[in-house]
């Protein structure tokens, strides 16, 4: 810890930012009831590193957050943060910087007011406190806005504030509980730039939850895929769309088809095709291949094997549905013009390109 | 895609028939409110147009300010005053931290807790319980022939009333009102104690804040006003009451509900109608200035806890 809350003495200059720490989460557990919130759930996170927890709702993410946090109890399992075991450690001395779910900012101070509130608790002197508040907002493009009250200000400026309150304690770990969720899309697109730019910045160490994929992509170093209170897949985030390995994450992350096909030595026979295996798959025997739309094709073709549902424009591509002649769907990325050519009921020819798959039995 | 290339539609102004269908719908609207500025019409401004004209006006209807210097210059109403603003002070400062606590208990325990819903629905009933209704209550329980009195008496030979009938006086005034101030307390300020989101204090909690710190900077700050109204709240409660007071006092007229009764009832001096409006002034002046008060903390808590 940089500080102590309880300390009698006024400091003239706020905590220098720490730089990244490590952190590591060892067989988590706890329970609701019957319910596991987090069963076994172990993460590591290098210094200055931006993890990503992703998963549906209910899948423990936020409650691993919160464990490491210090606002949840856990029934097992032991919190690491820079070396030192801060399990049995209060909420109010782990140093961490938390952005919540819902706009947090206290109603009753100034934006500059907030992002101080953790350096007054530390007795940092006053004008040290403004100034280094004043830095901050600005850091978060928020210079002008330092003496509004949260409700003068729109939901994404309040996440800034919130984000900067976080920082202005310069925390070992910084902690994002999906920080855009009640945000409208164009705002949360532009946060979420802003946040991984000032996460650069300062090189904290950070934990993010969301259950936003895309957000978890494009923001993460790694995004860790949680289901059921555990950690199904940690990976960067092109190798977790590409090389999944197990069904949940190939199905939660992206979009996939599930076609019937037959595995041999290391390959699957499907839809004619024979395309390399995934670790981790099923490798005899029939089994189901979990396929991208962007990895099937889809030509017009009176002999093909299915017949077009729908087709829809994107922009700057097109998704077609195909029925098969037994009767299964498949779902097709196909370039945007082909998606306006390829009209309801044309007779296509649909083929697997030959990249790595999973397959499950 | 196609339609996000569309140009916009131009905004269209309504047609004749469409704002007429509309003012319609506002003029339903409206009657909905017709009952209640009735009743409002009736049974307040109309009352307080009687007082406040009342209040200057001698017998014959002429214009007099002989009924203020009345008030301003009689002891017994400055009396009366003086008491019925410390009895409202001390039942709302009482009723406003015994009501706070309760509220705060009921806020940490479960939402749909029998306690809750119990303590609530209870509080509901109780805080409408003044009156004749709470005035005999309170005398058979602890009046002179009151249950608690002679189970005393009777079981350990003591005699609570023995220095004399306190619960006649201020005192029991106190007490009595002290009774339908808690609920109301409760049924005001838990909404505010409610809006507190767990979020603030975690945050608190997070940059490095103890509960102390939580409540010192930030819980307490935000609950001050919404506190402070409420108690002006059950100031004016009081100040107003009157049933229950004239129910349990029969001698004397302390309060300036009891004096302004005394001004329209008494067969000993005759005329004195328009001196209970001056003093119904007085009690609509002081009721103003609290309501004024209280709509200010109100707005100011209302905009933080949004």
């Amino acid at each position: 810890m940089t500080s102590r809350t309880d300390s009698p003495t006024t400091t003239s200059e706020p905590p220098a930012p720490g730089g990244g720490v490590e952190v590591r989460l060892v067989d988590l557990r706890r329970s609701y009831g019957s319910v596991h919130a987090l069963d076994g759930l172990s993460l590591d996170l290098e210094p200055g590193e931006l993890v990503a927890l992703l998963g549906p709702s209910g899948c423990g993410k936020t409650t691993a957050l919160r464990a490491l946090a210090g606002l949840e109890e856990l029934d097992s399992g032991t919190v690491m943060v820079d070396g030192k075991d801060t399990t049995r450690v209060s909420a109010h001395r782990r140093n961490m910087g938390m952005v919540f779910q819902a706009y947090s900012l206290f109603p009753n101070m100034t934006a500059r007011d907030n992002v101080g509130y953790g350096l007054r608790l530390r007795r940092t002197a006053a004008a040290a406190r403004r100034r280094r508040a004043d830095e901050l907002l600005e850091l978060v493009g928020l210079g002008t806005h330092a003496t509004r009250y949260p409700h003068q200000l729109s939901g994404g400026q309040q996440q800034r504030v919130a984000l900067a309150r976080a920082l202005a304690i310069a925390p070992q770990v910084l902690l994002l509980d999906e920080p855009l969720s009640a945000l409208d899309a164009k705002v949360r697109a532009q946060l979420r730039d802003e946040i991984r730019r000032v996460q650069r910045e300062v090189g904290t160490t950070t934990l993010f939850v969301t259950h936003d994929q895309e957000e978890a992509l494009a923001m993460a170093d790694r995004v860790g895929v949680m289901s059921a209170g555990q950690l199904q897949q940690i990976a960067p985030p092109a190798e977790l769309y590409e090389r999944p390995r197990t069904a949940f994450v190939a199905e939660f992350v992206g979009l996939t088809n599930r076609i019937p096909g037959t595995a041999t030595d290391g390959r699957a026979q499907v839809l004619g095709t024979a395309v390399p295996l995934l670790e981790g798959s099923a490798t005899s025997g029939s089994v189901t291949v979990l396929v991208r739309p962007e990895s099937i094709e889809v030509a017009p073709d009176e002999q093909g094997n299915g017949r077009v549902i729908a087709p829809t424009y994107l922009g700057s591509l097109g998704r077609v549905q195909v029925r098969l002649h037994d009767d299964s769907v498949v779902l097709a990325q196909v370039a945007s013009h082909q998606a306006t050519e390829l009209t309801p009921g044309t007779p296509v020819r649909v083929t697997v390109r030959p990249t790595p798959v999973l397959a499950i039995a | 895609m196609t339609d996000m290339l569309a140009p916009a539609p131009a905004r269209t102004r309504p047609t004749g028939s469409a704002t007429r269908r509309g003012a319609g719908r506002r003029l339903t609207a409206y009657l909905g409110v017709l009952p209640f500025l009735a009743f409002v019409t009736v049974f307040l401004l109309w009352p307080t147009y009687i007082v406040v004209t009342g209040a200057f006006q001698d017998d014959l209807g002429r214009f007099t300010l002989s009924n203020i210097q009345a008030v301003v210059s009689g002891p017994a109403y400055l009396d009366s005053f003086l008491v019925s603003i410390g009895l409202s002070l001390v039942t709302a400062v009482l009723g406003a931290v015994f009501g706070a606590l309760l509220a705060w208990a009921v806020a940490e325990g479960r939402p749909d807790g029998l306690l809750r819903r119990c303590v609530v629905a209870a509080s509901g009933v109780l805080a409408q319980f003044g009156g004749v209704m709470l005035a005999f209550a309170f005398l058979a329980t602890f009046g002179f022939n009151g249950f608690v009195t002679l189970l005393l008496a009777d079981t350990l030979g003591i005699d609570p009333l023995s220095g004399g009938g306190w619960i006649y006086g201020f005192a029991g005034l106190a007490v009595v009102y002290t009774y339908f101030q808690i609920p109301l307390m409760l049924i005001v300020f838990l909404p505010a104690l409610e809006g507190l989101k767990p979020q603030w204090r975690e945050a608190s909690d997070s940059l490095g804040g103890s509960g102390w710190a939580y409540w010192r900077h930030v819980g307490g700050p935000i609950l001050a006003p919404g506190f402070a109204g409420a108690a002006l709240l059950l100031f004016a409660n009081a100040f107003s009451a009157y049933a229950t007071a004239a129910a349990l006092i029969s001698q004397g007229s302390p309060l300036v509900p009891l004096q302004i009764r005394s001004a329209l009832t008494s067969e000993v001096v005759l005329g004195q109608a328009n001196v209970g409006k001056a003093l119904a002034l007085g009690m609509v002046i002081v009721v103003a200035v609290v309501m004024t008060l209280y709509a200010l903390l109100q707005r100011r808590t209302s905009k933080w806890l949004r």
